[in-house]
């Protein structure tokens, strides 16, 4: 049995004391916390402008009407983007796959996959989605009328795989070559050292910044409304014109937020879950 | 008398249910190479983590040349850089040459300036034999090359107490010899150590004293002749001959 002494009154004081400092700067962040929002409503309450801004913008009646129509609208942004997030992943871990073939066999590959990223990269989004939009079915390729949903998914996966493979490609790079020499040395092969070693712990290395992809490409579906689609941004627009009241904007907004956010905590709370059964950590 | 460089009295850490350390007294004077042997698990490297206040220790005191460390009003990060740490995997920054991973503490924790700090550098890389790959970086270098530089960076700051870590069990037995070697004329040039490790051979050749410890405790310590050519305890004797066969 293993017994430990009791715990001597230095110890009991050092724990006062920590607990002491814990609470003090719990105090101070509530504290400071409720100085800053008293502080920035006092300033929005005080503008000249209030009242008309708050009618504008926050009409709870506006918002009633608006958001069933708008939620509706949303609707067609998730369906987008569930499909568009698939066809990213499969185009982005492709091109980084490509970008990271080594030996001059490979070279045309490199540089397909390599001009790829950069045309995508450096086209603004809404000119690929114009492109795209209006450019496809004005080759004629097709009987029927294309879907709208269709081209902006298309657009989409476009420019955000080329996006995503780069990010990609910097975790596999942050891969220690240790880590690929085992896998080799296993007999894997280039593959499968990929798929099952270095690219597991590339994702991780780098899912802050893939979701950091994720939500910017949420909020991008959003744009197909320049295409004519009924997303959440442009039920809000046709709100807007009917009653001149901005609220349907503000719904569209708080929407877009309450959708991105479960999936923003879940990856912080995955990531901070597998770094703690990864790492060791300690007070430093 | 001077107040020693490490007092221990009664140190106590816990893991959940696990006590990993039971009330450790330990006292080590200027000058003196302590080797804490013990089977893995007995608390040989926490001992040294909570001496670092790398880990936060349960109940107990850490005594630094007489200034009590574990008070929670201490700067940790000056207690610190009073202390030179060599862990088992080198844990060299890899973005760095070897110099500046050598000089990086005299710089910013030191406030040394650069052409002092590079010459600082400089000497203690010719003096491990490693002057010629100053330029180069840790992965170049072979285990017992890296394990050079640690201890190199670890003494740069001319620190009061430096805490080894089982610094060879990584390495090739081939390179294991350089880097105690290095350890040996560390103590020759008067460095106070307290080391964790399984070499017992070098131990008994190093070691000032040699403390045993099981189950969180010190069981046995004294001169390494007595503790390990003839120790007092059942547990002692066990553990020494396990690993002397």
């Amino acid at each position: 049995m293993q017994s430990i002494p009791p715990t001597s009154e230095r110890e009991l004081a050092r724990r006062r004391y920590r607990r002491g400092l814990a609470q003090r700067s719990i105090g101070i962040s509530l504290a400071s916390t409720v100085v800053f929002a008293a502080v920035m409503w006092w300033v929005l309450v005080r503008s000249p402008g209030w009242q008309v801004t708050r009618d504008t913008f926050f009409d709870p009646g506006y918002f009633a009407q608006a958001l069933p129509l708008v939620a509706w609208g949303l609707l067609t942004n998730i369906k987008v983007l569930a499909v568009a997030v698939v066809g990213v992943a499969l185009v982005a871990v492709l091109l980084a796959a490509l970008r990271s073939l080594r030996g001059p066999v490979f070279f045309p590959l490199r540089f397909v996959a390599a001009a790829y990223t950069d045309i995508f990269r450096g086209t603004p989004f809404l000119i690929v989605l114009y492109l795209i939009g209006f450019g496809v079915p004005a080759l004629g390729l097709t009987e029927g009328v294309i879907p709208i949903e269709l081209l902006g998914t298309v657009a989409l996966v476009l420019t955000y795989s080329s996006y995503v493979a780069e990010v990609l490609r910097a975790g596999i790079e942050a891969v220690h070559p240790s880590q690929r020499l085992a896998a080799r040395s296993l007999g894997l092969s280039h593959y499968g050292s990929l798929r099952l070693v270095v690219l597991p712990q590339a994702v991780r290395k780098v899912t802050p910044a893939l979701m950091n992809d994720f939500v910017s490409m949420q909020k991008d579906v959003g744009l197909i409304s320049v295409l004519g689609a009924v997303d959440a941004v442009r039920a809000a627009q046709i709100q807007v014109a009917q009653t001149y009241n901005y609220t349907a904007y503000v719904v569209a907004g708080l929407l877009f937020v309450v959708f991105s956010w479960p999936f923003i905590r879940l990856t912080d709370y995955l990531t901070a879950r597998q770094q703690a059964r990864e790492q060791i950590g300690g007070l430093v | 008398m001077t107040a020693p460089v490490l007092d221990l009295r009664g140190i106590v850490k816990v893991y959940g249910k696990d006590a990993v350390l039971r009330g450790v007294d330990l006292s080590v004077a200027q000058h003196e190479v302590v080797v804490l042997i013990g089977a893995s698990g007995s608390g040989k490297s926490t001992l040294l983590k909570t001496v670092n206040l790398l880990e936060r220790i349960d109940d107990g005191q850490i005594l630094l040349s007489g200034t009590d460390i574990s008070d929670p009003r201490v700067d940790v990060d000056r207690v610190r850089a009073r202390i030179g740490v060599v862990f088992q995997h080198y844990n060299l920054f890899p973005h760095l040459s070897v110099l500046n991973n050598v000089a990086l503490a005299l710089r910013q924790v030191h406030n040394v300036p650069k052409a002092q700090a590079d010459q600082r550098g400089l000497d203690l890389l010719a003096r491990i034999g490693l002057a010629d790959r100053a330029r180069d970086y840790p992965d170049r270098l072979s285990g017992g090359q890296q394990q050079r530089v640690a201890i190199a960076r670890a003494i740069a700051t001319d620190p009061e107490l430096l805490l080894l870590d089982e610094i060879t069990s990584a390495l090739d037995p081939q390179l294991v010899g350089e880097v105690l070697d290095l350890v040996g004329e560390l103590k020759a040039a008067g460095s106070t150590i307290v080391m964790a490790t399984h070499e017992i051979g070098f131990a008994r050749r190093v070691a000032d004293r040699v403390v045993f410890l099981a189950d969180g405790v010190v069981v046995e310590q004294g001169p390494p002749g007595q503790v390990l050519d003839d120790p007092q305890q059942p547990a002692t004797r066990e553990f020494l001959a396990r690993v002397l066969r």
